[in-house]
Formats: C-alpha cells, structure tokens, sequence
C-alpha cells in the first residue's frame, strides 16, 4: 500500500476508551490509589511481623512434617462426621427448598408469599456458614446437630434460589398451555413447572452437596462438629504434624466429593 | 383390522418408563433415603433438644431487642476494615491467578509441566475453605488483618484463576489463527489475541469474587484473622445479644450493599 | 512466485486430506480452489502457512521453503502473506481499527502493541483500506457491532495491512448472504489485482468461482483433478470434481472443515464448581 502517496488520511488514531473524558479517567485512577493508601494505612499492618512470616512459614512447616496419622481413630471420626453431617443436610435442604423455592417464584406465588420467602433467601444467604453456626451452637449446643442445621439453612438458601430463579425462566407459554387445559394447581405443578426444573434441580442439589461436603469442614471451626472441630483443636494445642494430617484428609474428601459430584451429574444426563 | 390388532396398535397403557428403567430410578430414591436416614443415625441427634428449640429461639430474639443502637458506633471500624481485608485480599488475588490462568489453560500453557503446577495450585488452593486458610496464616503472621488478606487470597486463587482458564480455554481459536497468520510473536498472540476474549471474564469473575469476599472476610476474626469477626465472637461468647443484633444488622447491609455493587458493575462490564 | 511440489497432509486420526499436491503461481492472478467439502480445500490453504504442519513436501515461496522454516523465521513468512477466513476471526471486542492495525503485529514489536501505540504509516495506511473496502468512518466501532459483510471487509483490509506477496483466502463467503458475497467478492479480486498480489481462494460456489477467478483448481479426494480456465470448466469437468459417489464417501470425513466447539457450561455451573 505504500505506493498511493495520498496524504490527506489522519496519522494518528486514539483509542477511543470506556470512560472517554480524560480527566475522569485519571480521577478514577487517582481513586484507587488513593484508596490503597487509605486501606493500607489504616489496617495498621505490621511489616515487621509480615516480614518475620517468611521464617514463621518455614518454621511451621517443619512442624508440620512429616503429617502425623498416628491418631487416625479420631480423624477417621471427624471426617465421617462431615460426611454424614452433609449428606443428611443436602437431604434436607433438597426437601424444604421445594416449598420455598415455589414461593419465591414471582410467577407462581402471590406477592406477600413472594416477599417473605425471597427475604428467608436474602437472609440466610446473606450470613457466612460459620455465622449461621455458631448461633445454632449457642441454642443446641456444641456438636454435630449445630453443624447439621447451618448446613440445612444453607443448602434451602442456595437450592431454592436457583430453583425460584429456574421456575421465573419458564416460558410463560408452556404454563399457560397447560394451564389451558384445565389443569388445578398440583396436576399444573405435576405436569408444566416439575417435568422443566427436575433436571436442573437435581443438578443444583448435587452441586450442593458436594458444597456441603466443602462447608462441613469449616463450621467445626465454632464446635459444630465434624472434621472442622479436630482441626480447630489440633491447631490450639500446636499440634501442626496433626493439624497437616487433618489438612491432607480435607483436602482428599473435598477431591472425592468433586469426583462424585461429578460421577453422578454424568449418569443424570 | 381385527379387534386385537386394533388393541396392539393403539394400547391402553403408556408409560414414560419401561419397568427396567422405572427399577433403576426407585433405586436410586431409596439409595438416595437409605443414605440420608444412615447418616442421620449416624450423628446420634439428640432430637429431645428440638423440644425446646423454639423457646430458646425466641429467648435468643427477645434478648437481641431492643438493640444497642449507640453500639453502632463501635461496629464501623471493625466493618471498615473486614472490606478492606476483602479489597486488598482480591487484589492480591488478581495479581496472583491472572498469570496462573494462563498457565493452567491448556491452549496458553508453555508445556505439560508448567501445566500440571498451575492445576495443582489452583486445586490446593480451592480445596482450603478461607477460615482454614486463615487458621493457617494466623499461625504464621500472627493475629490481624495481614493473615486475614492472604487467608482471602489464598482460596480467591483457585476461584479465579480456575474460571478464567476455562474461560481461556473455550476462547474463538479461529480469531487465534488469523493473529498467528499475521506472522505476530506469541506474545502478541496472547495481548491481542486472546485477552480481549477473555478479559470481561477476568473482571466480571473478580468483582463476584470480591463480592463473596466481603462475606468470608466478616468471619475471618472468628481465627483471628482481622475484621468484624473478633468483636462478632467475643460478642456472641459473652451472650451480649443486643450488641450481636447490631452487628447481624450492619453485615447484613454491608454484604447486601456490596452484592448491589457487584451486581452493577458487572452488567456495566458485559 | 509460489510453487508447491508433492505435498502430503496425513491427520493424526490417519485421514489423509493432501494426496501429493503440486501446484504453482506464477503470476499476480486470483486461483479459485474448488471442491467438495472434505476435498482438503481448507488443508492445502492452511499448509502454506503452516496453520496445518505438512507432512511431506514443499512448498516454495519467492525462493525459501516454507516448510523448512524456524519459529522465527515462520513467522516472517507469515508477514508476507496474509489470510482472509470464513468467520472473519476478528478480533470480536476489539475496534475496527485494532483490528486493521493487527496486520502489522509482525512488524510491531510487543512493547508497541501493548501501549497500542503504532507507527504513523500503519494507521495512515489503515484509514486509507478502510476507504477502500467501503468502511470509512467505522474506525471507532467495535468489531462486534458490525454485519457479517462489515466483519468480511475488515478481514480483507486486516490482510492486505500486511501488504502480503500472497493472499490466501478460506470460503470467503461462505457465512455471507448471495448479494454480499459477490460485493465481497468484487472487493477481493479488485484489491488484488490492484496490488498485484496472487490470490489463492477456497470456494465452493462455483458460479461465483467462475464469475471472478483468474485460473480455477479443481480438488477432489485430496488430489488436483483440474487445472485451467474459468470458462473451461465443462459440466464433464464440474462431474469429476463432484462426482455423486464422491459426495456419499466424503460426507464424513469433513474434519478439517467444521470443528466442533465443546458445549458451554452455564454461569451457575462455572461458579457452583469453583467454589
């Protein structure tokens, strides 16, 4: 193309930018910064400590290995505690998420029915696991029942949004179809809404489980049983050889529920 | 057509299963009951604690009322800081999974080597819940925020760095091969080629991120690690009740409002 | 100027899609490749640069073998040739101008692109083929918000930004509606020739073909069964290329045609499975 000396076409091109006005692009640079000095300084972060970690680090570490399995009667406890505290959670909150996540269908329910269940689902999504926890150990005290029901609440929270959400989807055409038909409410959820969300349903509660099988490692962290709770304790006591042991075995169940999450997702399809 | 050819050809009885297929699913219910009532007698419930559940329930809420309004003064402080350990966190995260996406996409990688470490960290990385994280970096950097920042890294990690090398991995080859075809080094290819597809995927997926943050961050304290968590749990170990309805209060706005913000910028980024 | 001598494509899943194919251009002229699908059009198009690693053969253009060629030195053969595809492959987020200027990334170094910041010549010269291919004033839009003839004409300004010794050019308008593939067609032809740049075209509307080209190649089961003049080809010739048992046989065997695009996974399912 060099060969047509036409002279009269521009030279330079801008790219023309999200936020075109220089000045406000700059502004918001000078934003960010600033809020990381603004955050930064504030925290009150202690470089001397953060710089002794390195050593720290390396020090733990040697105190972790080798992983102590010597004490494997209480892992294997712990990890099958989880386990069961998951499965019975996801069974659960696959069942009372049915109820609310009809409910809070806007296309299905009527409006104050609609308010009280979407805000259970804001609420309950709204608190972190351990949040949720360690208030069901203050009403039943330390175990594997707190553990249970934080999962419960989580797992209704979690299924029936998705599930509201799925139901909302439809298209309004294939109710009205059945609808037309006749149909009293439990023949139209029995035949327009179930036969369309089952799929994604069960999808979603197996997602959840395998989830569960993540949280219910966690929420011993406050006494609510499970392997969280051994973790916890070995943690307090320096034991960390334990604590590596304890590490390795989450991290193996987390792998495994993946793993059959995923198995049984393949034989849904 | 005779009366039995008519029943032959159009049969009274349908069913969307065959009985083989009909067994296999009633097994899988009763599979799927028999595990859930095994686990449940597994966990030796005490059930006799349902009893009086609901007055200790309502006991709980009473004793949260009437709040400790004046209490709020005490919370933004706290509250401040358990966003900043979120922000800094996902920053920190962003820079770390943005090259590690890279390398654990299979079409960006350099070689199988580099390959397998990157899918290597990411999984340890996603298999540690945040507050194990954070036990973890409590032990190392002491109480505070800093083992609260990488407690919320160290799992943002694999989130991130996970969904953006799959999103790597289903980019348009074929934009890929007319960017090669232009003679242009790998490099290039990468800049050009392959972060544009994938870049409102990177910011989309950090904010969410950062959103879901906000909400690990309030119970980091829990061990330690820094924000609302440490007055939240001494709070709720002293039964100072009307203190933690102030603050259930103002970290259900906090995590509402950061979901709103979230929510907003990523329909402005797509 | 481009010469091809015996080249052989085998596929690791044992298809053989190039069965020994010689070929040469020896003037600024438009080849037509046509040919059933499955033909190994879309092959013999990539082998020249190496999009697809030949297996055997030579292929020589202005005197280096592009088959002997180093990561380096590929990609300055690359430079010289620039490519036209189907799906026009822009770069979809990315301006109009982006795109155009992504011809000279051969020529830019890396430091350049990343502050989008190019010589004043290319963007000259890339307002200037914006002219040409009837898209003045579309520098600012975004790839994605053009029309499919739109995103064709940057794909053919994009390629000759390289100011290529070769053009090669993969169903230009395949994806295109009847009217637009001939506008495309007449900007493709016209360019070349105007810059005298040999063109090798895969398509499989012979019309077309026959209404634009130069020279028509006739490809069948991986070998060349014609060769000559548009207006030589006879319903006898068009029978040998597309024979009807030809069709039946090869119907399957498309791979390098359409590749299959694995099923999205939804957001929900991203996001449930990382966390």
């Amino acid at each position: 193309m060099s060969a047509p000396a036409t002279t009269d076409y521009p030279k330079i091109w801008k790219r023309p930018g999200l936020i075109t006005n220089l000045h406000v692009q700059r502004g918001v640079v000078a934003l960010v910064v600033l809020y990381f000095f603004w955050s930064i300084g504030s925290l009150d972060l202690d470089w001397h400590r953060f710089s002794q970690g390195f050593e720290r680090a390396g020090n733990l570490f040697g105190r972790m290995l080798p992983p102590d399995f010597s004490r494997w009667e209480l892992l294997l406890k712990g990890v099958s505690e989880s386990i069961q505290m998951a499965f019975a959670a996801s069974f659960f909150g696959m069942a009372l998420a049915v109820p609310v996540g009809l409910c809070a269908a806007s296309n299905l329910a009527p409006k104050p029915v609609y308010l009280v269940a979407r805000g259970i689902i804001v609420i309950t999504r709204t608190f972190h696991e351990v949040i949720i926890a360690i208030i069901f150990v203050k009403i039943f005290g330390f175990g594997p029942l707190a553990g249970m029901l934080t999962l419960v609440v989580a797992s209704l929270s979690f299924i029936s949004k998705m599930l509201a959400e799925d139901i909302e989807n439809l298209t309004p055409g294939s109710l009205e179809a059945v609808r037309a038909t006749g149909a009293s409410f439990p023949k139209f959820l029995v035949y327009a809404i179930i036969p369309q969300i089952l799929p994604r349903y069960l999808g979603v509660s197996i997602y959840r489980l395998d989830a569960n099988i993540r949280h219910s490692t966690v929420v011993g962290i406050v006494g609510a049983g499970g392997i969280g709770q051994v973790l916890q304790a070995s943690f307090n006591r320096y034991d960390y050889d334990f604590s590596l042991a304890i590490l390795i075995s989450i991290v193996a169940l987390v792998f495994i529920g993946e793993f059959f999450g995923a198995w049984i997702r393949s034989k849904l399809r | 057509m005779t009366l039995e050819e008519h029943a032959k050809r159009y049969p009274e009885v349908w069913r969307k299963f065959n009985p083989r297929q009909s067994l296999i699913r009633y097994a899988w219910y009763i599979g799927i009951v028999f595990v859930a009532v095994w686990s449940i007698h597994q966990l030796e419930i005490p059930w006799i604690y349902f009893l009086d559940a609901h007055v200790q329930t309502a006991d709980l809420l009473v004793r949260m009322f009437p709040p400790d309004w004046w209490f709020f003064l005490e919370v933004i402080d706290p509250l401040v800081e358990t966003i900043h350990i979120a922000t800094l966190g996902t920053a920190v995260t962003f820079v770390i999974a943005f090259p590690l996406a890279f390398l654990s996409a299979r079409n960006t990688t350099l070689n199988n080597a580099t390959w397998f470490i990157g899918r290597f960290i990411l999984v340890t990385s996603r298999s540690v819940n945040t507050v194990v994280w954070g036990l973890l970096f409590v032990a190392i950097f002491g109480p505070g925020p800093i083992a609260g920042i990488w407690a919320i890294a160290a799992r943002s990690i694999g989130f991130l760095g996970k969904l953006v090398a799959e999103a790597i991995e289903e980019i348009d080859e074929g934009t890929v091969e007319a960017i090669e075809a232009t003679g242009a080094s790998r490099l290039q290819v990468l800049w050009l080629g392959v972060l544009p597809q994938v870049l409102p995927v990177i910011w989309g997926t950090t904010v969410y991120r950062w959103d879901i943050n906000i909400r690990e961050s309030t119970v980091l304290g829990f061990v330690g690690g820094g924000g609302i968590g440490i007055i939240l749990y001494s709070s709720i170990n002293q039964f100072a009740w009307r203190e933690v309805g102030i603050m259930l209060i103002s970290i259900l706005m906090v995590v509402i409002l950061s979901e709103f913000i979230s929510a907003t910028i990523r329909k402005w980024i797509s | 100027m481009l010469t091809i001598t015996d080249l052989v494509k085998q596929y690791p899943t044992g298809l053989k899609a190039l069965h020994g194919v010689n070929l040469s251009i020896d003037e600024p002229q438009v080849v037509a490749i046509i040919g059933p699908s499955g033909a190994g059009k879309s092959t013999l198009i990539r082998c020249i640069n190496r999009l697809v690693e030949p297996t055997t053969g030579s292929i020589i253009l202005d005197g280096t073998d592009v088959t002997k060629l180093g990561r380096r030195e590929l990609r300055r053969a690359r430079r010289r040739m620039g490519m036209i595809f189907q799906e026009y492959n822009l770069v979809e987020r990315l301006t109009v101008m982006e795109n155009l200027l992504s011809g000279r990334l051969g020529y830019v170094g890396f430091w350049r692109t990343f502050r989008r910041n190019y010589p004043p010549d290319d963007v000259q010269a890339a307002y200037q083929l914006l002219d040409r291919v009837g898209l003045e004033g579309y520098e600012n839009t975004r790839a994605d918000a053009l029309s499919g003839g739109q995103r064709q004409r940057v794909g053919i300004a994009r390629a000759l930004m390289q100011q290529p010794d070769l053009l090669l050019i993969d169903e230009p308008t395949a994806s295109l509606d009847p009217k637009t593939s001939r506008q495309i067609m007449r900007i493709i032809v016209k360019l070349a020739h105007e810059s005298g740049t040999p063109a090798l075209l895969n398509i499989h509307d012979v019309p077309l073909a026959q209404a634009h080209a130069d020279r028509v190649v006739g490809l069948a089961d991986g070998n060349i069964v014609f060769d000559g003049k548009p207006d030589e080809l006879t319903e006898e010739v068009l029978t040998q290329i597309y024979g009807e048992e030809d069709w039946s046989t090869t119907v399957g065997h498309d791979e390098d045609e359409t590749r299959k695009r694995p099923r999205r996974r939804t957001k929900l399912e991203r996001e449930a499975a990382a966390g």
